[in-house]
Protein backbone atom coordinates (compact mmCIF):
# COMPACT_ATOMS: atom_id res chain seq x y z
CA UNK A 1 0.00 0.00 0.00
CA UNK A 2 3.13 2.84 1.08
CA UNK A 3 4.20 1.88 -2.40
CA UNK A 4 1.46 2.61 -4.24
CA UNK A 5 0.78 6.11 -2.44
CA UNK A 6 4.24 6.75 -3.03
CA UNK A 7 3.75 6.19 -6.49
CA UNK A 8 0.56 8.51 -6.47
CA UNK A 9 2.16 11.16 -4.55
CA UNK A 10 5.19 11.55 -7.07
CA UNK A 11 2.86 11.17 -9.95
CA UNK A 12 1.22 14.16 -8.80
CA UNK A 13 4.33 16.13 -8.34
CA UNK A 14 5.54 15.71 -11.91
CA UNK A 15 2.14 16.43 -13.39
CA UNK A 16 2.18 19.66 -11.27
CA UNK A 17 5.87 20.56 -12.23
CA UNK A 18 4.94 19.42 -16.25
CA UNK A 19 1.59 21.58 -16.55
CA UNK A 20 3.65 24.80 -13.88
CA UNK A 21 6.20 24.73 -17.03
CA UNK A 22 3.18 25.37 -19.55
CA UNK A 23 1.77 27.69 -17.15
CA UNK A 24 4.60 29.89 -16.79
CA UNK A 25 5.04 30.30 -20.54
CA UNK A 26 1.60 31.29 -20.84
CA UNK A 27 2.51 33.88 -18.12
CA UNK A 28 5.09 35.18 -19.65
CA UNK A 29 3.81 35.85 -22.67
CA UNK A 30 0.63 36.80 -21.15
CA UNK A 31 2.49 39.37 -18.72
CA UNK A 32 4.54 41.24 -22.16
CA UNK A 33 1.73 41.25 -23.75
CA UNK A 34 -0.41 42.75 -21.52
CA UNK A 35 2.14 45.25 -20.46
CA UNK A 36 3.21 45.68 -24.43
CA UNK A 37 0.01 45.90 -25.95
CA UNK A 38 -1.08 49.07 -24.51
CA UNK A 39 2.14 51.13 -25.79
CA UNK A 40 1.92 49.05 -29.31
CA UNK A 41 1.52 51.73 -31.98
CA UNK A 42 1.71 52.01 -35.63
CA UNK A 43 4.47 54.89 -34.43
CA UNK A 44 6.37 52.20 -33.22
CA UNK A 45 7.32 50.32 -35.84
CA UNK A 46 7.24 52.37 -38.54
CA UNK A 47 8.94 55.25 -37.27
CA UNK A 48 12.77 55.76 -35.77
CA UNK A 49 13.76 58.09 -32.62
CA UNK A 50 13.14 61.41 -33.29
CA UNK A 51 14.31 64.20 -30.62
CA UNK A 52 13.46 63.83 -27.48
CA UNK A 53 12.79 60.16 -27.57
CA UNK A 54 14.48 59.41 -24.76
CA UNK A 55 12.68 61.71 -22.30
CA UNK A 56 9.51 60.12 -24.09
CA UNK A 57 8.87 61.94 -27.21
CA UNK A 58 7.23 60.91 -30.40
CA UNK A 59 9.42 58.46 -32.76
CA UNK A 60 9.72 54.61 -32.74
CA UNK A 61 11.97 51.75 -33.02
CA UNK A 62 11.89 51.26 -36.57
CA UNK A 63 15.73 51.72 -36.51
CA UNK A 64 16.51 48.65 -34.11
CA UNK A 65 13.93 46.40 -35.62
CA UNK A 66 15.92 46.89 -39.34
CA UNK A 67 19.18 47.06 -37.59
CA UNK A 68 18.39 43.13 -35.88
CA UNK A 69 16.54 42.01 -39.17
CA UNK A 70 20.04 42.79 -41.54
CA UNK A 71 22.28 41.21 -38.65
CA UNK A 72 19.97 38.70 -38.07
CA UNK A 73 20.15 37.74 -42.34
CA UNK A 74 23.61 39.41 -42.50
CA UNK A 75 24.68 36.30 -39.93
CA UNK A 76 22.49 33.26 -40.98
CA UNK A 77 23.88 33.89 -44.84
CA UNK A 78 27.55 34.03 -43.23
CA UNK A 79 26.80 31.12 -41.11
CA UNK A 80 25.08 29.29 -43.58
CA UNK A 81 27.92 29.67 -45.94
CA UNK A 82 30.78 28.04 -43.76
CA UNK A 83 28.23 25.58 -41.74
CA UNK A 84 27.00 24.02 -45.10
CA UNK A 85 30.24 22.91 -46.07
CA UNK A 86 31.42 21.45 -42.69
CA UNK A 87 28.42 19.33 -42.80
CA UNK A 88 28.87 17.92 -45.91
CA UNK A 89 32.34 17.16 -44.76
CA UNK A 90 31.65 15.25 -41.85
CA UNK A 91 29.05 13.36 -43.38
CA UNK A 92 29.42 12.61 -47.47
CA UNK A 93 33.40 13.24 -47.79
CA UNK A 94 34.60 12.03 -44.23
CA UNK A 95 34.68 8.91 -43.39
CA UNK A 96 32.09 7.60 -41.35
CA UNK A 97 32.38 8.39 -37.19
CA UNK A 98 36.29 9.35 -38.39
CA UNK A 99 38.06 11.17 -36.15
CA UNK A 100 37.97 14.57 -37.35
CA UNK A 101 34.21 14.23 -37.65
CA UNK A 102 33.72 13.33 -34.29
CA UNK A 103 36.20 16.16 -32.83
CA UNK A 104 33.98 18.66 -35.40
CA UNK A 105 30.72 17.51 -33.25
CA UNK A 106 31.87 17.63 -30.17
CA UNK A 107 33.84 21.04 -30.87
CA UNK A 108 30.25 22.35 -32.34
CA UNK A 109 28.98 21.08 -29.22
CA UNK A 110 31.58 23.02 -27.10
CA UNK A 111 30.82 26.24 -29.26
CA UNK A 112 27.29 25.90 -28.45
CA UNK A 113 27.24 26.01 -25.08
CA UNK A 114 29.78 28.83 -24.77
CA UNK A 115 28.08 32.07 -23.62
CA UNK A 116 26.86 34.79 -25.33
CA UNK A 117 28.66 37.63 -23.80
CA UNK A 118 32.35 35.56 -24.02
CA UNK A 119 31.73 35.88 -28.26
CA UNK A 120 30.62 39.40 -27.76
CA UNK A 121 34.03 40.19 -25.87
CA UNK A 122 36.17 37.80 -28.30
CA UNK A 123 33.54 39.85 -31.28
CA UNK A 124 35.34 42.81 -29.52
CA UNK A 125 38.93 41.75 -29.20
CA UNK A 126 38.68 40.68 -32.95
CA UNK A 127 37.31 44.23 -33.70
CA UNK A 128 39.71 46.14 -32.10
CA UNK A 129 42.17 43.98 -33.91
CA UNK A 130 41.27 44.83 -37.26
CA UNK A 131 40.85 48.27 -36.02
CA UNK A 132 37.14 48.69 -36.63
CA UNK A 133 35.00 50.44 -34.89
CA UNK A 134 31.69 49.14 -33.39
CA UNK A 135 29.53 48.87 -36.56
CA UNK A 136 26.66 46.56 -38.34
CA UNK A 137 30.10 44.64 -39.82
CA UNK A 138 31.46 43.43 -36.58
CA UNK A 139 28.18 42.99 -35.10
CA UNK A 140 27.37 40.61 -37.65
CA UNK A 141 30.68 38.88 -37.70
CA UNK A 142 30.12 38.61 -34.04
CA UNK A 143 26.35 37.08 -34.59
CA UNK A 144 28.04 34.16 -36.99
CA UNK A 145 30.36 32.98 -34.82
CA UNK A 146 27.44 32.71 -32.38
CA UNK A 147 25.05 30.90 -35.09
CA UNK A 148 27.73 28.67 -36.52
CA UNK A 149 27.81 25.92 -33.92
CA UNK A 150 23.84 26.12 -33.92
CA UNK A 151 23.60 25.89 -37.86
CA UNK A 152 26.38 22.80 -37.94
CA UNK A 153 24.92 20.78 -34.65
CA UNK A 154 21.21 21.50 -36.55
CA UNK A 155 21.71 20.17 -39.62
CA UNK A 156 24.59 17.38 -38.73
CA UNK A 157 21.45 15.78 -36.85
CA UNK A 158 19.39 15.90 -40.34
CA UNK A 159 22.16 14.47 -42.84
CA UNK A 160 23.26 11.99 -40.38
CA UNK A 161 19.84 10.15 -40.56
CA UNK A 162 19.59 10.18 -44.05
CA UNK A 163 20.29 6.50 -45.06
CA UNK A 164 23.77 5.19 -46.17
CA UNK A 165 21.90 3.83 -49.48
CA UNK A 166 21.25 7.02 -50.79
CA UNK A 167 24.80 7.76 -51.29
CA UNK A 168 25.23 3.41 -51.79
CA UNK A 169 23.02 4.45 -54.65
CA UNK A 170 24.77 7.30 -56.09
CA UNK A 171 28.12 5.70 -55.73
CA UNK A 172 27.39 2.25 -57.69
CA UNK A 173 26.34 4.41 -60.43
CA UNK A 174 29.32 5.99 -60.60
CA UNK A 175 28.62 9.68 -58.88
CA UNK A 176 31.14 11.62 -57.19
CA UNK A 177 31.08 12.78 -53.34
CA UNK A 178 30.28 16.03 -54.79
CA UNK A 179 26.91 14.60 -56.38
CA UNK A 180 25.94 12.83 -53.61
CA UNK A 181 26.85 15.76 -51.47
CA UNK A 182 23.75 17.89 -54.13
CA UNK A 183 21.35 14.73 -53.45
CA UNK A 184 21.80 15.13 -49.92
CA UNK A 185 20.91 18.81 -49.61
CA UNK A 186 18.17 18.12 -51.38
CA UNK A 187 16.72 15.51 -49.16
CA UNK A 188 17.90 17.68 -46.28
CA UNK A 189 15.96 21.29 -47.10
CA UNK A 190 13.08 21.09 -44.27
CA UNK A 191 16.06 20.31 -42.10
CA UNK A 192 18.03 23.29 -43.06
CA UNK A 193 15.20 25.34 -43.17
CA UNK A 194 14.76 24.56 -39.13
CA UNK A 195 18.31 25.25 -38.85
CA UNK A 196 18.17 28.44 -40.70
CA UNK A 197 14.94 29.45 -38.20
CA UNK A 198 16.81 28.31 -35.13
CA UNK A 199 19.71 30.72 -35.60
CA UNK A 200 17.46 33.03 -36.61
CA UNK A 201 15.68 33.03 -33.73
CA UNK A 202 18.62 32.48 -31.40
CA UNK A 203 20.11 35.92 -33.22
CA UNK A 204 17.18 38.07 -33.58
CA UNK A 205 16.90 37.40 -29.24
CA UNK A 206 20.76 37.93 -28.71
CA UNK A 207 21.78 40.64 -26.62
CA UNK A 208 24.66 40.15 -25.54
CA UNK A 209 27.34 39.56 -28.44
CA UNK A 210 26.03 42.74 -30.30
CA UNK A 211 26.54 45.05 -26.99
CA UNK A 212 30.50 45.17 -27.49
CA UNK A 213 30.35 45.20 -31.29
CA UNK A 214 27.07 46.72 -32.79
CA UNK A 215 26.80 49.66 -30.72
CA UNK A 216 23.56 51.93 -30.73
CA UNK A 217 22.27 54.30 -32.97
CA UNK A 218 19.27 56.83 -33.73
CA UNK A 219 19.45 55.79 -37.15
CA UNK A 220 19.17 52.91 -39.50
CA UNK A 221 22.25 51.71 -41.03
CA UNK A 222 23.29 52.84 -44.50
CA UNK A 223 26.60 51.21 -44.64
CA UNK A 224 28.27 48.16 -42.82
CA UNK A 225 31.12 50.63 -40.97
CA UNK A 226 27.94 52.26 -39.38
CA UNK A 227 26.50 51.27 -35.97
CA UNK A 228 23.60 49.72 -35.80
CA UNK A 229 20.52 49.26 -33.14
CA UNK A 230 19.53 46.06 -32.31
CA UNK A 231 15.50 44.91 -30.60
CA UNK A 232 16.89 43.40 -27.89
CA UNK A 233 19.31 46.68 -26.89
CA UNK A 234 16.44 48.57 -27.36
CA UNK A 235 14.30 47.03 -25.03
CA UNK A 236 17.33 46.99 -22.22
CA UNK A 237 17.99 50.55 -22.71
CA UNK A 238 14.48 52.10 -22.84
CA UNK A 239 13.47 49.34 -19.21
CA UNK A 240 16.65 51.13 -17.46
CA UNK A 241 15.47 54.44 -18.22
CA UNK A 242 13.68 56.03 -15.49
CA UNK A 243 10.47 57.70 -17.80
CA UNK A 244 7.20 55.89 -18.00
CA UNK A 245 6.69 56.52 -21.30
CA UNK A 246 10.30 55.29 -22.51
CA UNK A 247 9.48 52.28 -19.94
CA UNK A 248 6.44 51.48 -22.08
CA UNK A 249 7.93 51.46 -25.05
CA UNK A 250 10.18 49.09 -23.91
CA UNK A 251 7.51 46.61 -23.15
CA UNK A 252 5.76 47.79 -26.53
CA UNK A 253 9.52 46.55 -27.87
CA UNK A 254 9.42 42.85 -26.08
CA UNK A 255 6.42 42.27 -27.50
CA UNK A 256 7.47 43.30 -30.92
CA UNK A 257 10.66 40.91 -30.29
CA UNK A 258 8.34 38.10 -28.48
CA UNK A 259 5.69 37.94 -31.60
CA UNK A 260 8.66 37.75 -34.08
CA UNK A 261 10.58 34.70 -31.71
CA UNK A 262 7.09 32.83 -31.65
CA UNK A 263 6.64 33.33 -35.47
CA UNK A 264 10.03 32.12 -36.38
CA UNK A 265 9.68 29.20 -33.63
CA UNK A 266 6.22 27.48 -35.10
CA UNK A 267 7.07 28.05 -38.57
CA UNK A 268 10.70 26.01 -36.96
CA UNK A 269 7.68 23.49 -36.18
CA UNK A 270 6.04 23.20 -39.20
CA UNK A 271 8.95 22.50 -41.05
CA UNK A 272 10.73 19.94 -38.70
CA UNK A 273 7.12 17.92 -38.60
CA UNK A 274 7.67 18.02 -42.64
CA UNK A 275 10.77 16.43 -42.01
CA UNK A 276 9.33 13.71 -39.86
CA UNK A 277 6.83 12.78 -42.55
CA UNK A 278 9.77 12.73 -44.99
CA UNK A 279 11.41 10.47 -43.20
CA UNK A 280 12.15 7.18 -45.37
CA UNK B 1 33.86 15.54 -68.98
CA UNK B 2 34.85 13.08 -66.86
CA UNK B 3 37.89 14.89 -65.63
CA UNK B 4 36.14 17.83 -64.90
CA UNK B 5 33.05 15.86 -62.23
CA UNK B 6 36.49 14.36 -60.85
CA UNK B 7 38.08 17.95 -60.48
CA UNK B 8 34.96 19.20 -58.99
CA UNK B 9 35.13 16.72 -56.29
CA UNK B 10 38.43 16.90 -55.41
CA UNK B 11 38.30 20.61 -54.99
CA UNK B 12 34.83 20.67 -52.83
CA UNK B 13 36.70 18.05 -51.22
CA UNK B 14 39.69 20.27 -50.14
CA UNK B 15 37.85 23.33 -49.44
CA UNK B 16 35.39 21.76 -47.21
CA UNK B 17 38.10 19.93 -45.21
CA UNK B 18 39.36 23.55 -44.95
CA UNK B 19 36.26 24.84 -43.90
CA UNK B 20 35.89 22.36 -41.03
CA UNK B 21 38.96 22.83 -39.68
CA UNK B 22 38.62 26.30 -38.98
CA UNK B 23 34.98 25.54 -37.36
CA UNK B 24 36.98 23.20 -35.27
CA UNK B 25 39.73 25.46 -34.45
CA UNK B 26 37.68 28.54 -33.48
CA UNK B 27 37.07 27.16 -30.17
CA UNK B 28 41.11 27.29 -29.70
CA UNK B 29 41.55 30.83 -31.48
CA UNK B 30 38.73 31.95 -28.96
CA UNK B 31 40.45 30.72 -25.95
CA UNK B 32 44.17 32.13 -27.47
CA UNK B 33 42.67 35.47 -28.17
CA UNK B 34 41.17 36.14 -24.45
CA UNK B 35 44.18 34.91 -22.77
CA UNK B 36 46.36 37.43 -25.12
CA UNK B 37 43.87 40.29 -24.31
CA UNK B 38 43.99 39.04 -20.32
CA UNK B 39 47.93 38.06 -20.04
CA UNK B 40 49.00 42.05 -18.95
CA UNK B 41 46.90 41.90 -15.87
CA UNK B 42 47.74 38.15 -15.04
CA UNK B 43 51.30 39.60 -14.80
CA UNK B 44 50.89 42.09 -13.16
CA UNK B 45 48.50 40.76 -10.31
CA UNK B 46 49.03 36.94 -9.06
CA UNK B 47 45.87 35.04 -9.58
CA UNK B 48 45.81 34.60 -6.12
CA UNK B 49 44.76 38.06 -5.21
CA UNK B 50 42.70 38.20 -8.80
CA UNK B 51 40.62 35.32 -7.67
CA UNK B 52 40.51 35.65 -4.04
CA UNK B 53 40.74 39.41 -2.95
CA UNK B 54 36.80 41.31 -3.07
CA UNK B 55 38.83 44.51 -3.40
CA UNK B 56 37.94 45.93 -7.03
CA UNK B 57 39.02 49.51 -7.56
CA UNK B 58 40.36 49.98 -10.81
CA UNK B 59 41.45 53.62 -10.48
CA UNK B 60 44.10 51.97 -7.64
CA UNK B 61 44.37 48.81 -10.19
CA UNK B 62 42.99 46.14 -7.56
CA UNK B 63 41.28 44.33 -9.28
CA UNK B 64 39.72 41.29 -7.14
CA UNK B 65 37.24 39.36 -8.61
CA UNK B 66 35.85 37.36 -5.70
CA UNK B 67 32.52 39.26 -4.98
CA UNK B 68 32.07 38.75 -8.58
CA UNK B 69 32.72 35.19 -8.28
CA UNK B 70 30.54 34.61 -5.30
CA UNK B 71 27.73 36.46 -7.15
CA UNK B 72 28.03 33.81 -10.47
CA UNK B 73 28.17 30.86 -7.87
CA UNK B 74 25.43 31.85 -5.42
CA UNK B 75 22.32 32.16 -8.51
CA UNK B 76 23.85 29.42 -10.17
CA UNK B 77 22.93 27.44 -7.07
CA UNK B 78 19.91 28.66 -6.22
CA UNK B 79 19.03 28.19 -10.43
CA UNK B 80 19.63 24.50 -10.17
CA UNK B 81 18.26 23.92 -6.62
CA UNK B 82 14.93 25.44 -8.18
CA UNK B 83 15.53 23.64 -11.98
CA UNK B 84 16.59 19.70 -11.12
CA UNK B 85 13.60 18.77 -9.12
CA UNK B 86 11.43 20.27 -11.16
CA UNK B 87 13.15 19.13 -14.41
CA UNK B 88 13.62 15.65 -13.14
CA UNK B 89 10.38 15.48 -12.25
CA UNK B 90 9.10 16.48 -15.72
CA UNK B 91 11.37 14.66 -17.72
CA UNK B 92 10.38 11.14 -15.75
CA UNK B 93 6.78 11.99 -16.32
CA UNK B 94 7.53 12.68 -20.07
CA UNK B 95 9.44 9.69 -20.67
CA UNK B 96 8.38 7.23 -18.57
CA UNK B 97 4.19 8.04 -17.48
CA UNK B 98 2.69 10.31 -20.00
CA UNK B 99 1.33 8.89 -23.45
CA UNK B 100 2.45 10.35 -26.77
CA UNK B 101 -0.36 12.19 -27.45
CA UNK B 102 -0.01 14.08 -24.01
CA UNK B 103 4.01 14.26 -24.69
CA UNK B 104 3.40 15.66 -28.00
CA UNK B 105 1.14 18.54 -26.57
CA UNK B 106 3.48 19.01 -23.71
CA UNK B 107 6.88 19.54 -25.36
CA UNK B 108 5.88 22.26 -27.67
CA UNK B 109 5.77 24.73 -25.24
CA UNK B 110 9.04 23.24 -23.55
CA UNK B 111 10.72 24.19 -26.57
CA UNK B 112 9.30 27.39 -26.97
CA UNK B 113 10.54 28.23 -23.96
CA UNK B 114 14.06 27.66 -24.54
CA UNK B 115 13.07 29.77 -27.92
CA UNK B 116 12.43 32.51 -25.88
CA UNK B 117 14.81 35.48 -25.75
CA UNK B 118 17.28 36.50 -22.67
CA UNK B 119 15.65 39.94 -22.68
CA UNK B 120 12.77 39.04 -22.36
CA UNK B 121 12.83 37.27 -19.31
CA UNK B 122 14.40 39.94 -17.99
CA UNK B 123 11.67 42.38 -18.32
CA UNK B 124 9.41 39.68 -17.04
CA UNK B 125 11.88 38.95 -14.41
CA UNK B 126 11.17 42.59 -13.50
CA UNK B 127 7.57 42.54 -13.87
CA UNK B 128 6.93 39.82 -12.07
CA UNK B 129 9.75 38.31 -10.31
CA UNK B 130 11.32 41.06 -8.80
CA UNK B 131 8.17 42.41 -7.15
CA UNK B 132 7.23 39.15 -5.73
CA UNK B 133 10.22 38.34 -4.33
CA UNK B 134 10.02 41.94 -2.37
CA UNK B 135 6.69 41.76 -1.60
CA UNK B 136 5.47 38.33 -1.09
CA UNK B 137 8.99 36.34 0.12
CA UNK B 138 11.43 38.83 1.62
CA UNK B 139 8.78 40.74 3.46
CA UNK B 140 8.82 37.18 5.75
CA UNK B 141 12.93 37.03 6.11
CA UNK B 142 14.38 40.65 6.32
CA UNK B 143 13.60 43.96 7.25
CA UNK B 144 14.14 45.28 3.60
CA UNK B 145 14.45 44.01 0.65
CA UNK B 146 14.22 45.75 -3.36
CA UNK B 147 13.34 42.82 -4.45
CA UNK B 148 16.37 42.66 -7.09
CA UNK B 149 18.20 40.12 -5.82
CA UNK B 150 20.33 36.87 -5.68
CA UNK B 151 17.08 34.79 -5.02
CA UNK B 152 15.54 36.82 -8.24
CA UNK B 153 18.46 35.75 -10.32
CA UNK B 154 18.49 32.88 -9.61
CA UNK B 155 14.32 31.92 -10.16
CA UNK B 156 14.76 33.33 -13.64
CA UNK B 157 17.98 31.61 -14.50
CA UNK B 158 16.04 28.52 -13.15
CA UNK B 159 13.15 28.71 -15.81
CA UNK B 160 15.62 29.47 -18.53
CA UNK B 161 17.54 26.60 -17.88
CA UNK B 162 14.62 23.85 -17.27
CA UNK B 163 13.97 23.40 -20.94
CA UNK B 164 17.81 22.20 -21.56
CA UNK B 165 17.80 20.33 -18.69
CA UNK B 166 14.89 18.41 -19.76
CA UNK B 167 15.32 18.00 -23.20
CA UNK B 168 18.88 16.13 -22.04
CA UNK B 169 17.47 13.99 -19.69
CA UNK B 170 14.87 12.91 -22.24
CA UNK B 171 17.32 11.88 -24.85
CA UNK B 172 19.01 9.85 -21.57
CA UNK B 173 16.50 7.98 -20.48
CA UNK B 174 16.11 6.99 -23.99
CA UNK B 175 19.23 5.41 -24.24
CA UNK B 176 18.20 2.94 -21.20
CA UNK B 177 16.71 -0.27 -22.90
CA UNK B 178 13.31 -1.29 -22.67
CA UNK B 179 14.30 -4.64 -21.28
CA UNK B 180 16.14 -3.11 -18.21
CA UNK B 181 12.49 -2.11 -17.53
CA UNK B 182 10.76 -5.08 -18.06
CA UNK B 183 13.16 -6.99 -16.01
CA UNK B 184 12.34 -4.91 -13.24
CA UNK B 185 8.56 -4.69 -13.76
CA UNK B 186 8.38 -8.80 -13.58
CA UNK B 187 9.92 -9.36 -10.90
CA UNK B 188 7.24 -7.36 -9.26
CA UNK B 189 8.57 -3.91 -8.74
CA UNK B 190 6.38 -0.89 -9.46
CA UNK B 191 6.37 1.27 -12.45
CA UNK B 192 8.30 4.05 -9.67
CA UNK B 193 10.17 1.51 -8.01
CA UNK B 194 11.30 0.55 -11.37
CA UNK B 195 12.03 4.37 -12.16
CA UNK B 196 13.69 4.92 -8.75
CA UNK B 197 15.98 1.62 -8.73
CA UNK B 198 16.66 1.14 -12.63
CA UNK B 199 15.57 4.29 -15.08
CA UNK B 200 17.56 6.52 -12.39
CA UNK B 201 20.23 4.58 -11.90
CA UNK B 202 21.53 3.77 -15.08
CA UNK B 203 21.27 7.15 -15.96
CA UNK B 204 22.89 9.08 -13.18
CA UNK B 205 25.79 9.84 -15.26
CA UNK B 206 23.58 11.35 -18.55
CA UNK B 207 21.77 12.88 -14.98
CA UNK B 208 24.91 14.38 -13.96
CA UNK B 209 26.30 15.86 -17.43
CA UNK B 210 22.78 17.35 -17.53
CA UNK B 211 23.59 19.13 -14.59
CA UNK B 212 27.05 20.09 -15.50
CA UNK B 213 25.67 21.54 -18.68
CA UNK B 214 22.82 23.59 -17.21
CA UNK B 215 25.83 24.67 -14.42
CA UNK B 216 27.95 26.27 -17.52
CA UNK B 217 24.75 27.57 -19.67
CA UNK B 218 23.63 29.08 -16.20
CA UNK B 219 27.53 30.73 -15.09
CA UNK B 220 27.17 32.61 -18.70
CA UNK B 221 24.05 33.90 -18.94
CA UNK B 222 24.50 37.71 -18.63
CA UNK B 223 21.50 40.08 -19.69
CA UNK B 224 18.44 38.45 -17.81
CA UNK B 225 20.54 37.74 -14.83
CA UNK B 226 21.85 41.60 -15.01
CA UNK B 227 18.47 43.18 -14.78
CA UNK B 228 17.18 41.48 -12.11
CA UNK B 229 19.69 40.95 -9.54
CA UNK B 230 21.13 44.20 -8.55
CA UNK B 231 24.32 44.47 -9.87
CA UNK B 232 26.04 45.89 -6.48
CA UNK B 233 29.62 44.72 -6.10
CA UNK B 234 29.76 42.84 -2.74
CA UNK B 235 29.91 39.19 -1.73
CA UNK B 236 26.18 38.38 -0.79
CA UNK B 237 25.34 37.04 2.45
CA UNK B 238 21.69 36.30 1.97
CA UNK B 239 19.70 35.42 -0.61
CA UNK B 240 17.31 38.89 -0.73
CA UNK B 241 20.96 40.33 -1.31
CA UNK B 242 21.72 42.30 -4.29
CA UNK B 243 24.50 40.14 -6.16
CA UNK B 244 27.04 40.79 -9.52
CA UNK B 245 27.97 37.78 -11.33
CA UNK B 246 30.78 37.94 -13.73
CA UNK B 247 29.11 38.38 -17.04
CA UNK B 248 26.99 41.39 -15.63
CA UNK B 249 30.19 42.77 -15.00
CA UNK B 250 31.64 42.47 -18.49
CA UNK B 251 28.58 43.71 -19.75
CA UNK B 252 27.87 46.89 -17.99
CA UNK B 253 31.59 48.14 -18.49
CA UNK B 254 31.92 47.48 -21.96
CA UNK B 255 31.76 51.68 -22.50
CA UNK B 256 34.80 52.55 -20.13
CA UNK B 257 36.83 49.64 -20.62
CA UNK B 258 39.48 51.28 -23.09
CA UNK B 259 40.00 54.47 -20.56
CA UNK B 260 41.42 52.79 -17.38
CA UNK B 261 44.89 51.17 -17.98
CA UNK B 262 44.18 47.47 -17.08
CA UNK B 263 40.14 47.78 -17.20
CA UNK B 264 40.06 46.22 -20.17
CA UNK B 265 42.68 43.88 -19.34
CA UNK B 266 40.71 42.73 -16.42
CA UNK B 267 37.34 42.18 -17.71
CA UNK B 268 38.72 40.40 -20.36
CA UNK B 269 40.18 38.08 -18.02
CA UNK B 270 37.01 37.76 -16.48
CA UNK B 271 35.65 36.74 -19.88
CA UNK B 272 38.57 33.91 -20.29
CA UNK B 273 37.63 32.43 -16.84
CA UNK B 274 34.12 31.75 -18.31
CA UNK B 275 35.37 30.76 -21.21
CA UNK B 276 37.87 28.54 -19.76
CA UNK B 277 35.03 27.05 -17.03
CA UNK B 278 32.27 26.56 -19.37
CA UNK B 279 34.75 24.89 -21.91
CA UNK B 280 36.03 22.28 -19.39
CA UNK B 281 32.02 21.75 -17.90
CA UNK B 282 31.13 21.44 -21.57
CA UNK B 283 33.58 18.91 -22.68
CA UNK B 284 33.24 16.71 -19.73
CA UNK B 285 29.75 16.45 -20.33
CA UNK B 286 29.43 15.87 -24.16
CA UNK B 287 32.04 13.12 -23.55
CA UNK B 288 29.92 11.95 -21.38
CA UNK B 289 26.87 11.57 -23.17
CA UNK B 290 28.86 10.66 -26.07
CA UNK B 291 29.63 7.64 -24.41
CA UNK B 292 26.08 6.68 -23.42
CA UNK B 293 24.80 7.37 -26.73
CA UNK B 294 27.21 4.71 -28.08
CA UNK B 295 26.63 1.97 -25.66
CA UNK B 296 23.27 2.49 -26.06
CA UNK B 297 23.53 1.98 -30.00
Amino acid sequence: MKRKLEEQFFKFLMILCTLSISGILLMIIWTITSKGAGSLTWDIVSKIPEGGFYIGKGGGILNAIIGSIYITIGATILGLLVSIPVVLYINVYAKKNSWLATTTRLTSDILFGIPSIVYGAFGFTIMIYFGLKTSLLAGTITVTLLVIPILVRTMDEVFRVVPEDIGNAVYSLGGTRWETAKIMIRQCVPGIITAILLSFGRAIGDAACVLFTAGYTDSIPTSLDQPTATLPLAIFFQLSSPIEEVQNRAYAAALILTIIVLIISFTAKYFSKKLSKNKI
Amino acid sequence: MKNLRLTIDKITGNVFLIFTLLATVTVILIGAGLYYKSAPILHSNSLSSLLLSAEWKPFKSSFGFLSYIAGTLSITAIAIIIALPISLLTGIYLSEYAHAKVKRALLPPIDLLSGIPPVIYGVWGVLIIVPFVQEKIAVHFVEFSSGYSTLAGGIVLAIMIIPLIISILLEVFSTIPDGLREASLSVGATKWETIKFVVLKKSMPGIIAAVVLAISRAFGETIAVLMVCGNIPEIPHSIFDSCYPLPALIANNYGEMLSVPMYESALMLAAFILFIIIFLFNAISRIILYRLERSSN
